[in-house]
């Protein structure tokens, strides 16, 4: 018998094809974000908030991510905004391929800001980048503040948290500053905004966010071609 | 196939994508590989015993079987902006221990990586 090393990554054909994509988001100026939560935190409905918010015209396209149905495309599709939904039939998160896939049938260069939500779940989408700029990942107070602490791998990879719901404050046990306190421990460079989607309190931060991500100056990446990277065989 | 395995548990797929790798390793050395041993750092989100059950499932009845998994865990490590310390974090204290700034920054514990074959010339 012989120990041979073998020193790769695990999931390195994953972080090929989202190097590969993150290269083509460059190319085009595309800002790229993937939101993860917990089932019922309320991605889908701040993503209705924020395409409602949105001027006609405005370069933005969802990708949204199910096990099954294709109920939160069908939500997210009357804002007159391209969404497509990826309906993985039993993974429990979205991997760099199925990104790669749902892509290939839209102009790339066409979209400015790409908005992906993940399937609802605080562990599995983790471990698999899908090319995004930023990740955000949402904690609505009817989930109790020490989810940072028993999700630390989740948190400790997020660019910004949304603390969402908070027109429950009032009859919910969250203790704000905790949460704040947990986040900041996990992810001390993570920015935080409060958000209720219902009552429209601090969906103006959501935004701000946003388009500070979607004005970043455009860099030009080199390497392998678009077409391929996007549409090549996988 | 190993693709079309259930994935409800995302270490299902990471199992997966193992296999694959261990599956082209073997061609490559011709050899049997007898065991693979992996790195998982505690923020990357992987569950030990889940892998270690999803591995065994997706390996048995393949051409593959026997084939062991060795898990290593590695700790969550920051450094210190401020003086360099490199440092162990436990019980989710991430304040440098030598010099107390709380300005630190994550140096390890997000790995998931393969170290090592064990191979049998065939």
């Amino acid at each position: 018998m012989t120990r041979v090393p073998l020193e790769r990554k695990v999931l390195n054909e994953n972080d090929r094809l989202a190097a590969d994509l993150r290269q083509a988001f460059l190319r085009y100026g595309t800002r790229c974000v993937n939101l993860i939560s917990s089932p019922g935190s309320g991605k889908t409905m701040l993503l209705e908030r924020t395409l409602e918010s949105f001027e006609p015209g405005r370069r933005v396209a969802v990708l949204t991510g199910d096990i099954q149905t294709d109920n939160d495309a069908q939500r997210l599709a009357r804002y007159g905004f391209p969404v497509r939904q990826i309906t993985t039939g039993g993974a429990c998160h979205l991997d760099a391929r199925m990104v790669t896939q749902a892509l290939a049938e839209w102009q790339p260069d066409a979209i400015d800001l790409l908005l992906i939500e993940n399937v609802g779940n605080l562990v599995c989408p983790t471990s698999y980048d899908l090319g995004e700029e930023a990740r955000v990942v949402l904690l609505s107070v009817t989930e109790g503040e020490d989810k940072p602490l028993k999700y630390p791998a989740t948190f400790h990879r997020a660019d910004l948290v949304v603390l969402n719901k908070v027109d429950l404050l009032p009859y919910v046990p969250f203790r704000m500053e905790l949460a704040r306190e947990y986040i900041r421990r996990v992810q001390p460079d993570a920015e935080i905004v409060e958000v209720s989607s219902t009552t429209g309190v601090g969906l103006d931060a959501w935004r701000r966010w946003l388009d500070a991500k979607a004005s970043v100056e455009q860099t030009f990446g080199s390497g392998r071609p678009l077409d391929r990277a996007l549409q090549g065989p996988l | 196939m190993i693709e079309e395995a259930p994935r409800l548990m995302h270490e299902m797929s990471i199992a997966g994508s193992m296999l694959e790798a261990v599956r082209a390793e073997a061609a490559r050395h011709n050899a049997h590989v007898l065991a693979v041993g992996v790195k998982i750092g505690e923020l990357a989100g992987v569950d030990s015993e889940s892998l270690l059950f999803c591995f065994d499932a997706l390996v048995q009845d393949t051409d593959l079987a026997p084939l062991s998994l060795q898990i290593e865990r590695l700790p969550w490590r920051n450094r210190c902006r401020q003086c360099a310390q490199d440092f162990a974090v436990q019980e989710y204290r991430t304040e440098c221990p030598q010099c107390g700034s709380p300005d630190t920054e994550a140096a390890g514990g997000q790995e998931l990586e393969f170290a090592y074959m064990e191979i049998e010339e065939t």
